[in-house]
């Protein structure tokens, strides 16, 4: 038995961009305890909508991820058209439905490179990013804006997609669907990869369901979890299927993110077939009275907005509840007993987006 | 047969073209809805105000009496909300992204003095 | 669209930790924990779901009111409920995990505490 001795880690580390701060408790090499702090980039976006016009809020809600932006504006727009009883236009859904996995395949290319990176393939990263930047090219063409869209709004979508830009939409992704397809080959198949990554930070079904893990941190444990199969926007008429992997180590919530991102192409695919004609946004009178708990499935996992409005142009209460921070405590289980130099790459497998956490 | 798929890959990155753009030389990617920034044709412009009122940020201020508009660059969200609204249709978005700047960036436009009969009559038709 | 139910029971603070117990002991995982500062009492919601279902349970406490832990049931609640202390300055007693107001370190302690009085900003101003 070593003496016990505690490492901080973070808020700035050369692997990890997030400001999350562990203080790793170590035995010799063994992580013993982690005890993570977070609070610094704390925005207080959630005390914003008490000075602002619900609508205009819209921008600002984009604004709590720079990654899975355009969900948290359409949960954002969900729960407040649940409260108005508000009907959104079937073509404003699909689209909705399709930029959102525009967003997640290209937060899950991000994340797949950062992986790459963490574990030092270079090359495999400089890929996942050359595919990423072609996902935001179409992310562009069609909403002005690479990250930041600014095409949800209350009642409605903002821009409309026309048919023929729809088509050249799949065209490009069935281009780089086979390149899309490689890489997932190689994050499959490929000994460094399965090397650094099987058996790594392993979260068992139980655990993961106990702790409240979400999205492809609980998916990869084996838990059928994925609010896109409760038939949110325009998923319940897409057929749509959740990626499960069971082993619960970090390379199985990294394959359930690369499958993801081809399961993205099919539901995008799917959904410009089935788009259906008509207007793309619905006029919206008056102000919101009562509360709602809106879920969506972000590319990070599921996410919750909660609202409280009583009939003033201002909501009384928002409440976000992001993946990153219900994913925070099957963080300090996965990190028990594993190495020092595995600690990165396990605080990467939850996807951590700390601005998302803190708001 | 991996090394047959790595020089497959090898060959294809040895003849193909580089992925990313010698960016200062090459001018960036852009499209036609691309959001650079926010110009104004202010001879058209009514001085309503709608673009102020609306602009979530409040980046714009707009004078009746001097006939001026004004936008705070560095405040701006480029969120197309005030082209959205325009009235007169005389605000729009420009791909390109306004040059980089370490003090204020507040952009003046001063509009054409009104010729006094002109003025009155479109706000009779509202 | 199809929406996900949701169905909320106010119950008291003293039935907290024996309704909780019900929900784990039915297998329900638990989603998130939310405050609500309603200028002169706080609402919490505590959200549970096994499928798409949720229920949530709330419970109204008053400035200084003592919140019993449920982290002694799901582990993991110990991040809302340190959430819960540090921006809203309410006491909740034995977490598993009790950072003393250190999980989220704000420049201004408690920063959402009550509703603070909306100053008027004028047209154009700042915010």
């Amino acid at each position: 038995m070593g003496n016990q001795i505690v490492v901080p880690f973070g808020p700035q580390h050369p692997v990890l961009p997030e400001p999350i701060h562990l203080d790793l408790v170590l035995e010799d090499e063994r992580v013993v305890e982690a005890v993570p702090t977070i609070g610094y980039v704390h925005r207080g976006l959630e005390k914003l909508v008490e000075k602002r016009d619900y609508k205009d809020y819209v921008l600002i809600a984009e604004r709590i991820c720079g990654i899975c932006s355009f969900t948290h504006s359409v949960t954002y727009c969900n729960a407040i058209e649940r409260i108005m009883g508000i009907e959104v236009p079937a073509r404003a859904q699909f689209i909705r439905t399709i930029w959102m996995e525009y967003s997640r395949m290209h937060s899950h290319l991000l994340w797949l490179g950062l992986t790459a990176d963490a574990m030092g393939f270079e090359n495999l990263f400089m890929n996942a990013w050359r595919l990423r930047e072609e996902i935001l090219d179409d992310m562009e063409a069609t909403t002005g804006g690479r990250v930041i869209q600014g095409s949800c709004k209350v009642g409605g979508i903002r821009r409309d997609i026309s048919d023929d830009k729809l088509g050249e939409m799949v065209d490009h992704l069935k281009k780089i669907r086979p390149l899309l397809e490689e890489s997932n080959r190689i994050f499959t198949h490929d000994q460094t990869v399965r090397h650094r990554m099987r058996g790594l930070g392993v979260l068992s079904k139980e655990d993961a369901w106990d702790l409240g893990a979400v999205g492809p941190t609980a998916r990869g444990s084996g838990c059928d979890m994925d609010v896109r199969s409760s038939g949110y926007s325009a998923y319940g008429e897409l057929g749509f299927k959740p990626v499960v992997f069971t082993h619960g180590d970090c390379l199985d919530r990294c394959l359930v993110r690369s499958e993801e991102v081809l399961a993205a192409v099919d539901l995008v695919e799917r959904a410009v077939a089935k788009m259906p004609d008509g207007p793309i946004e619905e006029k919206v009178k008056g102000n919101p009275d009562g509360e709602y708990f809106a879920f969506s499935e972000q590319p990070r996992g599921e996410c919750m907005h909660y609202i409280k409005a009583n009939g003033k142009k201002n909501i009384v209460r928002h409440r976000v509840r992001t993946p990153t921070l219900t994913n925070i405590p099957p963080l300090v289980k996965m990190l028990e007993g594993i190495e020092m130099a595995d600690v990165p790459v396990v605080v990467l497998t939850i996807d951590p987006c700390i601005g998302c956490a803190e708001r | 047969m991996q090394i047959f798929t790595m020089t497959k890959r090898a060959l294809a990155n040895l003849v193909g073209k580089p992925a990313t753009l010698m960016y200062p030389a090459t001018p960036a990617k852009q499209y036609e809805i691309s959001r650079g920034h926010v110009i104004i044709a202010i001879e058209d412009c009514i001085y309503c105000g709608n673009c102020q009122r609306h602009c979530v940020s409040q980046a714009i201020v707009v004078d009746r009496e001097a006939r001026t508009w004004e936008i705070d660059r560095l405040r701006c969200i480029i969120c197309g909300v005030c082209a959205e609204v325009c009235p007169k249709d005389c605000i729009f978005m420009e791909p390109d992204y306004p040059p980089s700047t370490t003090g204020t960036a507040m952009e003046f436009v001063q509009g054409p003095p009104a010729p006094p009969k002109a003025e009155k009559k479109p706000k009779a038709e509202e | 669209m199809i929406e996900q139910k949701h169905t909320i029971t106010e119950i008291a603070v003293t039935d907290l930790l024996k309704k909780t117990g019900e929900c784990h002991e039915k297998g329900h995982r638990l989603v998130q924990i939310g405050c609500t500062p309603l200028g002169d009492c706080y609402e919490i919601n505590y959200t549970f779901t096994t499928s798409w279902d949720f229920e949530s349970l709330r419970i109204t406490v008053n400035d200084g009111d003592k919140i019993p832990s449920i982290s002694g049931i799901y582990w993991g609640a110990f991040i809302y409920e340190n959430e819960i202390h540090d921006l809203f300055g309410l006491t909740v007693t034995d977490i598993n995990v009790d950072f003393q107001g250190h999980l989220i370190e704000t420049r201004i302690p408690s920063p959402f505490k009550n509703a603070p009085p909306v100053t008027k900003v004028k047209k154009g101003g700042d915010a």
